[in-house]
């Protein structure tokens, strides 16, 4: 019993964990149709800007909840950024490209970032824990969790609710659904796709370093973590559906549950399952889970 | 007059919609079919299960003496029946002479003659036989994709007969094509196809190009073959008139028709102009 | 009338001038020319399915999957190149009939990322077994070749000679099956499977044995490398970088000629020593740097460099 809340609460945070770095991966490839493998440099320049930040704050006599503010301040500036300068400045030249040389851009353009993160910050890892530490931790059934891990669950919620209401509610948000769907006829509607683009852009890149900007205080924010999770969110996505938004909600659970059980119980797995029940999602459904079947045309 | 295909009690369904139903025919050899319908009649989706690219839900085809049902197109291509595209389906970046070379080589290499080059002098001489007899020679080395739409389709249709199929059947082979230039391509087509002695069946809108070129006639409505007879009778039959030809045979008469309005097929879920 | 293959002459006498070549080198050259031809081969095979019209992201599997299947055959006795490499080479080729089936039924980014899974498993799997090292993977001695056992420099001059042979052959071989219907038939998948299909041939069928041949070299290029640097390990042998590096090989080589892989693959080999050597902070900088300039400028690969060339003189 003990054992299964430890798996499910485990689970359900890096569930949340994934759902928000994968989030912003899928909603870019479908409204742009472009895998970006830059999503894991975004969400480690999140993470090192919130340890930044943090860091500087609480140099400071501010309030100490004020902490809060700073994750928030790095994945806007981190997101916004690069939003804006990797799609004007890089992606819109590739556009009319193969989609397999536009991945291979993102992939070429995560390389330099990488040692751009070093040049800035250096080799030495970074920690952040004070809003961790500010929160305390709470016994659930005699077991001792941080709250601050579980408010990731609240944090997910809140961003898969925004985009739900965003998206449905929203004339931006419909826009964007149009785009998603044709982005020929959305185009001859008289959308301005250029704008949709890089709004699209900015939005994911704000997910991608909002993920890692979160996550900073509970981990040492050292080197390569972008690369780890690059390959984790590939993985939700996929599973999913790309592009589908409720797809990467499914997909997160799913990893991350499994996840957690596996490594509660046959840690040796741990890795391994991951991309097990991607491999099998892919066989049995070929788009992934909640992307629409599409009729082939003769 | 020998049989070479009998279709009896071929249905399909795609959920709630009925797209082909109770179909019964039976072509015999050298016989030269029309096949009309309105859009979504069902004509493409027959089409689409003689050759193996939609599995009916029920019913029997049988060719070459055996029920070629959940064969896939390969096998019922190599058996003897080949089809032509409403899209024509061509190598698009490469050359007229290398689409066809391609054709040539994949119909007549099997098992470790695949492993042989592609290209041979003998095999070439092939191709530009069937290139003068197609009458494209002069696209020989055009790119597929810079062809007029015309040459295109001809094309495809000249890449489908390389096998010397049994059966040949044409998904309107001449839509997109101006009004002007159809009989000409008709007639190179058929006299291609006469000297070897292929079974054609083509679905077509314009019923002079029914009148002119076809013995017989399968009226589709609404997934049902409503009318199957030698093309006079057909024609003036009152449930094709009604249904099937309607005003479209005069339109195409008195305003000399582009062709834009009656040569889309939409059949339900199985073709596509994308 | 028989035509002279240029391509299959200039093969053939670099060849010779590396064979001549390989006993005059200074070490650190043949090393990065051992280099240059295991990652080649690689590449050679990714070009074959992207002539298909299908790119792999995982194909770390497969150059993983050689190197540690020749690495543990050492550990259980065997040092014999030829054996060892064969055993890598065949192990990665099954593996990848195997997987063939299930991965024939897929195309463009779904293919590339089902590949990618592949890879991320294998390298889960090696990043946990303890008895292989888990990261820090494990040292090979060096081989013996049919019982010559040489030492010191003498072992890379005849793994250089080995690797120079049979990626020889490998090359001329795929040059020629190139021409062939099967190999013609790569342009036939990636332009239109439709008329394939119709034409009487299974496209699936097609991209599978390209499939098997690209997972050949691929454990054939891990067996080497495996070989030449005495040492396995999962991160440069089977993580999802390995896989888009030889990517970047087959961008920046271009798929216009066989021979271009092994140049692309030696350009690699150089931007990355160098930059790992002059500029240890930056070298993933210059080596992206430098895939990306090669996407916006040189969008053949470098082997239209050539063909430019060849053009403005003719």
């Amino acid at each position: 019993m003990q054992e299964l809340i430890v798996i499910l609460v485990d689970g359900l945070v890096f569930s949340s964990y994934l759902f928000m770095v994968a989030v912003g991966l899928t909603v870019i490839f479908g409204v742009m149709k472009i895998l970006n493998v830059t999503h894991g440099s975004f969400y480690a320049f999140g993470a090192y800007m919130s340890a930044t930040l943090i860091g500087a704050y609480y140099e400071t006599d501010l309030p100490e909840f004020g902490g809060f503010l700073a994750i928030f301040a790095a994945a806007l500036i981190i997101g916004v950024f690069f939003g804006v300068v990797l799609e004007r400045c890089l992606l819109r030249f590739l556009y009319h490209r193969d989609e397999h040389i536009i991945v291979l851009a993102t992939f070429a353009m995560f390389l330099v970032l990488e040692d751009v993160l070093l040049m800035i910050w250096g080799t030495d890892p970074y920690y952040a824990f004070e809003p961790m530490a500010l929160l305390g931790s709470v016994d659930i059934v005699e077991l001792t969790f941080d709250v601050y891990s579980l408010t990731l669950i609240g944090l997910a919620g809140v961003v898969c609710l925004g985009l739900w209401l965003g998206l449905t509610k929203t004339k931006w948000g419909k826009l964007l659904l149009a785009v998603i769907f044709d982005r020929e006829i959305s185009q001859a509607m008289g959308i301005n796709v250029t704008v949709v683009f890089t709004a699209t852009f900015v939005i994911g890149a704000i997910m991608g370093a909002l993920g890692g900007a979160y996550i900073a205080p509970t981990i040492s924010v050292s080197p390569g973590i972008g690369v780890e999770v690059i390959v984790l969110a590939f993985a939700v996505v996929v599973i999913g559906g790309m592009g589908s938004i409720p797809g990467a909600l499914i997909g997160s659970l799913l990893v991350g549950i499994s996840r957690a059980a596996a490594v509660h119980k046959f840690p040796e797995i741990e890795l391994f399952v991951i991309y097990a029940i991607m491999a099998l999602v892919l066989a049995i459904r070929p788009e992934g889970l909640f992307a629409p079947a599409q009729a082939r045309k003769i | 007059m020998t049989a070479v295909l009998e279709v009896r009690d071929l249905q399909k369904t795609f959920g709630a919609v009925v797209a082909a139903k109770d179909i019964n025919v039976t072509v015999n050899e050298h016989e030269i079919i029309g096949i009309i319908g309105a859009n979504g009649a069902g004509k493409t989706t027959f089409v689409n299960m003689v050759t193996g690219y939609l599995k009916p839900t029920s019913g029997h085809i049988e060719f070459a003496g055996r029920n070629i049902i959940g064969l896939p197109p390969r096998a019922i291509t190599t058996l003897g029946i080949s089809r032509s595209f409403q899209v024509p389906q061509v190598f698009m970046s490469e050359s007229v002479f290398d689409n066809l070379m391609m054709a040539y080589a994949i119909t007549e290499e099997k098992g470790m003659g695949l492993l042989s080059p592609m290209y041979n002098d003998e095999r070439a001489g092939r191709v530009d036989a069937h290139l003068d007899r197609y009458q494209i020679v002069e696209y020989r080395n055009a790119t597929a994709s810079t062809l007029p739409q015309g040459v295109r389709k001809l094309l495809d249709i000249a890449m489908a007969a390389v096998s010397k199929p049994t059966i040949l059947m044409l998904d309107e082979p001449t839509s997109g094509i101006s009004v002007e230039e159809k009989f000409g391509l008709m007639d190179v087509i058929m006299e291609a196809l006469r000297q070897d002695n292929t079974t054609v069946l083509f679905i077509e809108h314009d019923m002079e190009i029914v009148e002119r070129y076809v013995s017989r006639v399968l009226a589709f409505y609404q997934g049902q073959v409503i009318c199957d007879a030698p093309t006079a009778e057909a024609l003036v039959d009152p449930g094709v008139r009604e249904f099937v030809i309607g005003e479209e045979y005069h339109r195409t008469r008195t305003e000399n028709g582009n062709g834009n309005g009656n040569n889309r097929d939409d059949d339900q879920g199985s073709t596509d102009n994308a | 009338m028989r035509y002279v293959d240029k391509t299959v002459i200039g093969l053939s006498i670099a060849f010779v001038v590396l064979v001549f070549a390989d006993f005059f080198m200074a070490e650190w050259m043949r090393f990065i020319g051992l280099q240059s031809l295991a990652r080649g081969a690689v590449a050679l095979g990714l070009l074959v399915l992207w002539r298909t019209g299908l790119v792999s992201f995982g194909h770390a599997l497969y150059f993983g999957f050689g190197a540690y299947t020749a690495a543990m055959l050492t550990l259980i006795g065997f040092h014999d190149a030829f054996f060892l490499v064969f055993a890598g080479t065949l192990s990665a080729g099954v593996l990848a009939f195997l997987l063939g089936f299930l991965l024939r039924r897929y195309r463009a980014i779904f293919f590339a990322l089902l590949n990618m899974a592949f890879s991320m498993i294998l390298y889960g799997v090696i990043v946990k077994t303890e008895e292989l090292g888990s990261t820090d993977g494990f040292s090979l001695g060096p081989p013996t070749f049919l019982g010559y056992a040489p030492e010191g420099e003498a072992v890379q001059t005849a793994l250089f000679l080995f690797t120079l042979v049979f990626t020889y052959i490998v090359t001329v071989g795929v040059h020629l099956y190139m021409k062939t219907t099967l190999g013609s038939m790569s342009m036939a998948v990636r332009e239109n499977e439709i008329r394939v299909e119709y034409l009487g041939y299974s496209a699936e069928k097609v991209i599978h044995v390209k499939y098997v041949f690209s997972g050949l070299v691929a454990g054939f290029g891990g067996a080497i490398i495996a070989l030449a640097i005495g040492q396995v390990d999962p991160d440069s042998m089977a993580n999802w970088t390995v896989s888009g590096e030889f990517v970047f090989i087959t961008i920046l080589s271009g798929i216009g000629n066989v021979g271009a892989t092994y140049i692309g693959a030696l350009v690699f080999e150089l931007i990355r020593t160098y930059a790992f050597e002059y500029a240890p902070q930056v070298w993933q900088f210059i080596l992206g740097g430098s895939l990306l300039a090669i996407i916006m400028f040189l969008p053949d690969g470098i082997w239209s460099l050539f063909s430019r060339f060849r053009k403005s003189e003719g």
